[in-house]
Formats: structure tokens, C-alpha cells, sequence
């Protein structure tokens, strides 16, 4: 089956199996490996990208529900002036350890803070609570959130640098 | 000195942070195809027929015929068998692979392989255990412990007991391995190359200079990446040797927790003999660890739990006894603490609990008993360096505002039961008594490039832990370069001097120290033209005097030690648990960087309050019952406490500048002061970890 969908501002279009998981056709078709596979069941956040805006686990997500959909990665995501903020902020707090989990984490983030610019502590776990970390206990993780926050806003409220 | 401490931004993180950094799944190697493990359905069996479906054109099917070698894998025995032959011991034993370039078809492949087993009666109790099934048994005594039994007051006699755990590195368990010109490479997720590289020699029976093992990016291992991949790579190995094509073995999360190892769960007995002063004077201690199907490093592992099961208490007449014991389980192996966890869950409520029966307050009666300089330790070894747990329960209490807290114990705070406990721990740093010079002899090599550039070469992996920052700020300082002149890439065996394999806690301090005199010697030959290689190997402190056979003398070069207190808020009607407060300090020699080691006890500390409450796994019949992120529950965002840390300055000689093993102690320490928090909320015995709300909800109905 043909699908055309847009990714990190691209226009695909492919022929495959509709029943694939997203996360397959990101990883082994198009080797976006930011995207990772830490479980499969939508359980840990590694493989979490934008489906129209939307945070979605891409292992749950079929890639022939997607077509005419836009999905962007942290791949796509990577290259915008809010990521350097967000790296910049993770960086400096210490929230990276292993790093496999942390990709999600950016994502997660980005997708907490354009909902709620300037999120409370609370909120921050609230919107990062789909997201699984072994090694760092979060704390430093929401403290990189938090340091994100302040500068997007300080930034301005579309967040420029 | 003063500056190893403060924080540096990692190097590693901006890679991982953009997805950039390639983790064992990511890599593709040309022509590479892919492999899926065939397993045993049966917890103990004879495999009488194995019919395979037809094996597809370009796709091989290995076994353990295809094991140029021995059938075995090597840790500390090689009774692990590669691939299972005639039998299999436990759900999910390793019998074959199916390897291919479609992984579709290999699933669909292994989904019609069928297997004619015969069963045989497999053992899954640690109760009346024959002694066919015990791998490992030690004993020792210190003192006259029967003579002062028969002189107590009274004896108080508990048995505890912990569960599984489940590592849950966020990165699933993977190795590629590939056979050119004659040599096999594997690459993957490892704490130790050379244990992987030592177990391709062993099963191949070919000469070193035919293997390469290089570590790549690795998500997470707390042990779980300790002895286990060197199974992995045994799998990949033989398929690419037998195919010759570069072959790829990366579990999925399913295959992850049912088939690698996790912590042993524990049974542990105390009795103890009390004197007229209402003072210790003798313990009997007995640990027995289910270690699965095959025995792995359970001996080791026993060991520590050995070591610490007196706790950080000055016991004159103790006996200690333990043994691993065969069960038709998945194996259980490294983790985080080693034994080490349940052992402190142990002591830390039996003290409790003989303080409740004397009606003393458990934090008092335990400070009677502390280990200090000089004192004699359970294996009658000396205590070298000072000890400032004194200061660091003062510290905890005024942190904690613990005796005023202590009043609320019971009552409803914000219609919660509330309830406040403490803990007391150590960690013995390092490989076992002589373990670092008899076993792992460790050296390590610095390079100066000719364009000045410093390698370090270790075999020690950064696995998120830090050294990677850490050993670099060891020898900027050293060697006195700036840090940006450092380089440390993942180690390659072809590359890299054995250090030794990263745990124990033993990497920033041996490891660390042995980086740091190499730094030294490489400022003072600064003046030296061209190329420089400066080596340091290991040298024993001459302090320590250890008899491994008899268990007698210095255990561990030094300890490092940890006072936890925790805070708990339990749902009067549900039982569930909220952890909402812990409080640690701990003396880890020098912290070598502030973020690092906050990042070490935090992620330690959820570890442990995960253990201690919500990480429910068991075994029914030999299959593990949680095998997956919704079934097996490790703390989210929202489950754990706020932490608030603590660190007092206890220089360690022979530790890089100062620094003792930092990365095990906070999983020690946290699940005994959740435990102790619950059972004073509640006001009946907590014996077991987990602790879950339905047996709460049962032993309070059964209190009342």
C-alpha cells in the first residue's frame, strides 16, 4: 500500500505493509535512530514522536493510520531554536545519564512546554509522567525542564532566541 | 584539590540528548543479517526431539553443535551451557538461534519449531533443600558465639525475606558480532569487555589474538550487563562465525526480563542473643539466595551478602552461614549492591525489631553497637579508616527534624498514616579481600599523542555513571592539562589495557587512583618529547591482610557509608504507599563531581524505593509472572520522593583523589528506611520486601 505522510517537513511517500509500526518504518526505512525501542508496548516514552503536533508512543501507532499525517522527530525537532534551548537546559542540569531514555524525555518536554509555557513543578511530572527513566531518578531531568521553561520564556512568548 | 569536585558539563550528553549517539540497536553493518533465540518452554526437562519447520535459503539454524569449543560460558565456572543439549533447567533456556536477513521470518520460524520435551520434577521452593542443589555454602565465626547463646537474657529470633528485581535498563540487552580475516569482533552493550572477550576464548578455544570486543553506547546496566552479555555475544558470535555474515542479537524488552538475569531474592534468619545490658552479645545469621538455574557469579554475590549481613555493627561473637541454592528458575546474577541490598534489608529491621522488643529506640540502640576506627568487622578485619557515622546520624536527624517527626509516627498527616525510619549502611569497596591483586590485576594506560591529545585507555565503560567525565577530570588534574586535551572513547580490547570490569563500585576509586599516579608521572615527564605511554598496574595497599579461603581478615580495602531516613504516607484504606521524603547522608570518600554523584544516589535511591514497594516479580512454576513494563512497575515521575542529599569529606589514600565507591550505596540504603518508616506508620513487623498493600491490609487484620 502506498502511504504519504510528511516527515520532519518532508513529503514521503512509501509502499509498504499498513500493519508496520511507525517506529519500524522510522528506524529501519528512513534510519532515524533517535527514535528509540525501549519497549514496544507504549509503556516507556524512548519512541516518542509528533503525529500532528501530538506526542505519540510510535510503537503503537500503525503506519497505514498515519497517512496524510505529519510527523516530525527528535531528528526534525532537533534543528529548531527551541531544541537548542532544551539541550542547552538538560545539559546544564546534569538530567542526562545513560541518555537512551532522553531523547523521549526532549520530546515529552517539548510537548508539556507548548501546552503550558510555564509549568509548576507538579505539572512538569504530570507531563513527563509517560516517560521512563532507571537511571537518574528525574529530579534532574524536571530541573532541566524548568531551566527550558525559564528561558523560552524569558525569550518571549514564542520562544525566540 | 578543591576543584575535582565542582560540576563540568558532560561530554556524552549532547549526542544523546539530539539521538545522535548509536546504542547497540541503531548499528547496521553491511550485509548484516539478524538472529532470534529459540528457548526452552520447560522449567526442567529432557529434550527428547527438536522438528524444525524448513529452514528458508539464506537463513542457518545453530546450535550447540555449531560451539567450536566448549559448550560452556565462562564466568566464574563454565556450567552455563552456550546452547542447551540433551536438557534444559529452566523457562527460557537458550537451545538455539534462527539467523536470517527477514526478522519477520525468524519470528515466524521460532513460533513453528517444535520441541518434544520430556518433563522431569522441577524445584522451585528454597525450603528443605538437598544438598544436590546447593552451589555455594560458607560459613564462618567470629568469637564464641554458642557460649554467649547460652549466656543471653534473651534471644529475638526473625526471618526476612526480599524478591526479585528487575534491572530495567532502558536499553534492551543487544550484540552484533562478525568474522573477518580469521578474527571475530563483537560490539554491544557491556559493562565488562573482557569477561565477553574472555568467554569468546573459552567457547571457541582459539587463540586471544582472535577476538575484539568493543563497547558501544550503553543505556543503562546496574549489573544486568555484568556477566549476562557475555551469553549474547556467544549467540551472535557462533552465528557469524558459522554464517559469515555480521549478525545482530538485540532482545526485545519481553525477552530482556524473562531471560536475563535479576537480583536473587533472599531468605536471611537472624537470632540474637541479648545480655543483661540489653546489649547485642552474639548473632547467628544464615542467607540463603535462590540463584536460579545455573550458578553465574552466585558465589560471589553470597559473599558480599556475607560480609554486610552484620551491618555496620561491632558484633563480638557471630557465626554467619549462607548458601546459593538451584532452582529451576531463570538465573539470577549482578545487580547494583550484589548481595549486598538484601543483606542490609536484613540487619537494618532485625535491629529495629530487637530494639522494639527491648523498648529502646531503634536509632539509639543501633549507635551502641556502631563499627568504628579499629574495630574488629564480622570477618575480625580491622576498621583502617575513620569512621564519621556518628556525625552523619547527627546530621540526618537536624536534615530530617527526625525526633520531632518521629512523634507523628501513626498518626494521620493530610489523611495519610505517617511514618518516618531510618537506616544505617556501608558498602565494602571494591573486589572482595585480595580480589583486585589475585583476580583482576588492573592496569591502565594514559597516552600522550604526538599532538598532545591524552588517551586514556582503560576497559571501564561509561554506562551513564559518569567516568567519562569523572576519570577525565582525574587525570586534567593530574596531569595538569586542561580537559579538552582528554580523550576517553568506548573501550576496544584490540586498544585498551585490562582494567578490570566496571563494578563493585571499584572504577573512580581503583581504577580512578591508578589514572591519577599515571597523570602524575605525566606532568613530571611533561619536558619528554614525542609519544608518551605511561602504564599503572595495581598494587595491594599493605594494609590489607585477607584469607579468601577461610574468610578471615580485611574483607574490602574500605567501606563507604550512608544514614538514610525516610518519610512515608500510607492510604488508610488502600495501603498503598507514598514515599515521600528521603533524606541521605553519606561519606563516599570525595565526590569527583557534584552532578555526577547527585545523579548516582538519586537514581540509586529510586532503585531501592522501588524495590522496596512497587517492583513485584515472582515466579509461578518457573515462568516469571511480570514480564513486561506494564506488568513489572518501576518507579515514573510522579512515585518518588522529593531527595535531599548530604556529603561528608572522608578521604580515602588509594582513591582518586580521595574517592570511594559511590554508585552501589544508595540502592543499599533505601529500601530498610522505607521499610522502617511503613512498620512505624503502622505499628506491626515489616519482614519482606516488597511490601505490598494487600499483605498490609492482611497482617492489619490479623495485628488487630
Amino acid at each position: 500500500m502506498t502511504i504519504k505522510f510528511s516527515l520532519n517537513g518532508k513529503e514521503i511517500s512509501i509502499d509498504t505493509d499498513p500493519g508496520r509500526r511507525l517506529l519500524d518504518v522510522l528506524r529501519d526505512d528512513f534510519h532515524l535512530t533517535g527514535v528509540k525501542e525501549g519497549c514496544g508496548e507504549g509503556e516507556c516514552g524512548a519512541c516518542s514522536v509528533f503525529l500532528n503536533g501530538k506526542l505519540v508512543p510510535s510503537c503503537l501507532v500503525l503506519v497505514g493510520s498515519i497517512s496524510g499525517g505529519k510527523i516530525q522527530t527528535i531528528e526534525g525537532f532537533r534543528n529548531t531554536e527551541r531544541y537548542a534551548v532544551l539541550s542547552q537546559a538538560f545539559h546544564e542540569a546534569g538530567a542526562v545519564q545513560c541518555g537512551f531514555c532522553t531523547p523521549g524525555f526532549v520530546m515529552a518536554a517539548e510537548a508539556l512546554l507548548r501546552e503550558n509555557p510555564d509549568p509548576d513543578e507538579k505539572e512538569i511530572r504530570r507531563g513527563i509522567s509517560g516517560n521512563l527513566c532507571r537511571c537518574t531518578g528525574y529530579a534532574m531531568i524536571v530541573e532541566g525542564i524548568q531551566k527550558a521553561a525559564a528561558v523560552l520564556n524569558r525569550e518571549g512568548d514564542n520562544g525566540r532566541i | 584539590m578543591n576543584t575535582i569536585q565542582k560540576n563540568v558539563l558532560r561530554e556524552d550528553a549532547p549526542d544523546k540528548i539530539s539521538g545522535s549517539s548509536r546504542y547497540i540497536q541503531d548499528i547496521a553493518l553491511e550485509n548484516m543479517i539478524y538472529a532470534k533465540t529459540i528457548r526452552s518452554s520447560q522449567a526442567k526437562a529432557k529434550i527428547e526431539k527438536i522438528e524444525l519447520p524448513e529452514v528458508p535459503p539464506g537463513y542457518s539454524y545453530i546450535d550447540f553443535h555449531d560451539v567450536p569449543g566448549v559448550n560452556g560460558v565462562s564466568m566464574i565456572n563454565d556450567r552455563y551451557p552456550v546452547f542447551a543439549e540433551d536438557s534444559v533447567n529452566y523457562i527460557g533456556e537458550p537451545i538455539a538461534l534462527i539467523a536470517g536477513p527477514d526478522r519477520e521470518v525468524l519470528r515466524d520460524f521460532v513460533s513453528k519449531v517444535k520441541i518434544t520435551y520430556s518433563p522431569q520434577e522441577p524445584v522451585f521452593s528454597l525450603d528443605k533443600v538437598s544438598d544436590d542443589r546447593i552451589f555455594n555454602q560458607y560459613s564462618f565465626t567470629k568469637g564464641d558465639p554458642a557460649e554467649a547463646f547460652t549466656k543471653a537474657k534473651s534471644i529475638i529470633e526473625y526471618t526476612y525475606r526480599t524478591g526479585y528485581q528487575e534491572h530495567m535498563y532502558l536499553e534492551p540487552q543487544g550484540m552484533i558480532a562478525e568474522y573477518t580475516d580469521n578474527r571475530i569482533t563483537v560490539y554491544g552493550s557491556m559493562q565488562c569487555p573482557y569477561y565477553v572477550k574472555t568467554a569468546l576464548q573459552h567457547a571457541f578455544a582459539w587463540p586471544e589474538d582472535r577476538f575484539r570486543v568493543v563497547q558501544t553506547t550503553t543505556g543503562g546496566a546496574f549489573g544486568g550487563k555484568e556477566e549476562f552479555p557475555s551469553i549474547i555475544a556467544l549467540h551472535a558470535a557462533v552465528a557469524a562465525y558459522k554464517t559469515g555474515k555480521p549478525v545482530s542479537l538485540v532482545y526485545n524488552r519481553r525477552e530482556d526480563v524473562e531471560d536475563t538475569t535479576k537480583r536473587h531474592p533472599s531468605i536471611i534468619t537472624y537470632k540474637t542473643g541479648i545480655d543483661e545490658n540489653n546489649r547485642i552479645a552474639a548473632m547467628d545469621i544464615h542467607v540463603t539466595l535462590d540463584a536460579g538455574a545455573y550458578e553465574g557469579l552466585s558465589g560471589v554475590v553470597l559473599q558480599r551478602a556475607l560480609f554486610a549481613a552484620a551491618g555496620t555493627y561491632e558484633i563480638t561473637n557471630l557465626r554467619i552461614s549462607g548458601k546459593s541454592v538451584q532452582t529451576n528458575t531463570v538465573p539470577t546474577g549482578a545487580f547494583r549492591g550484589f548481595g549486598a541490598p538484601q543483606a542490609f534489608f536484613g540487619i537494618e529491621m532485625h535491629m529495629q525489631h530487637c530494639a522494639k522488643a527491648l523498648g529502646e529506640e531503634p536509632l539509639d540502640f543501633k549507635r551502641k553497637h556502631l563499627l568504628t576506627k579499629g574495630s574488629s568487622t564480622a570477618t575480625e578485619g580491622k576498621i583502617h579508616h575513620p569512621v564519621v557515622m556518628p556525625e552523619m546520624i547527627e546530621g540526618v536527624k537536624i536534615l530530617s527534624d527526625y525526633e520531632r517527626k518521629k512523634k507523628n509516627c501513626g498518626k494521620r498527616v493530610d489523611g495519610q498514616i505517617y511514618g518516618i525510619g531510618c537506616s544505617l549502611f556501608f558498602h565494602g569497596c571494591g573486589f572482595t579481600g585480595s580480589g583486585e591483586r589475585d583476580k583482576i590485576k588492573a592496569k591502565v594506560r594514559l597516552r600522550r599523542r604526538e599532538d598532545h591529545q591524552i588517551e586514556i585507555l582503560i576497559a571501564n565503560v561509561e554506562m551513564g555513571q559518569g567516568p567519562q567525565t569523572t576519570l577525565k577530570k582525574v587525570v586534567s588534574q593530574a596531569a595538569q592539562v586542561p580537559l579538552t586535551r582528554i580523550v576517553f572513547n568506548n573501550p576496544d580490547t584490540d586498544k585498551v589495557p585490562d582494567s578490570g570490569p566496571t563494578v563493585a563500585s571499584r572504577t573512580a576509586m581503583v581504577v580512578g587512583y591508578l589514572l591519577q599516579c599515571a597523570g602524575e608521572e605525566l606532568f613530571s615527564r611533561r619536558e619528554e618529547k614525542g609519544e608518551l605511554i605511561i602504564e599503572k598496574q595495581y598494587v595491594q595497599p599493605d594494609f590489607i591482610v585477607w584469607d579468601q579461603d577461610t574468610f578471615k581478615g580485611d574483607a574490602y580495602p574500605t567501606y563507604s557509608w550512608g544514614v538514610n531516613v525516610a518519610e512515608v504516607g500510607i492510604d488508610p484504606v488502600t495501603m498503598e504507599i507514598s514515599v515521600d521524603k528521603i533524606y541521605g547522608i553519606y561519606d563516599i570518600g570525595k565526590a569527583l563531581d557534584k552532578d555526577i554523584v547527585r545523579g548516582q544516589m538519586e537514581g540509586g535511591i529510586a532503585q531501592g524505593v522501588g524495590w522496596a514497594t512497587i517492583e513485584v516479580m515472582e515466579q509461578q512454576k518457573g515462568a516469571i509472572a511480570q514480564s513486561s513494563m506494564t506488568d513489572y512497575i518501576i518507579p515514573t515521575v510522579q512515585d518518588l520522593p522529593e531527595i535531599i542529599l548530604d556529603f561528608i569529606d572522608n578521604p580515602y589514600e588509594f582513591g582518586a583523589y580521595g574517592a570511594k565507591g559511590a554508585g552501589e550505596i544508595p540502592l543499599v540504603g533505601a529500601p530498610p528506611a522505607v521499610a522502617s518508616a511503613v512498620e512505624n506508620a503502622l505499628g506491626f513487623r515489616i519482614h519482606k520486601i516488597p511490601i505490598k498493600p494487600e499483605e498490609l491490609l492482611e497482617a492489619q487484620q490479623n495485628d488487630d
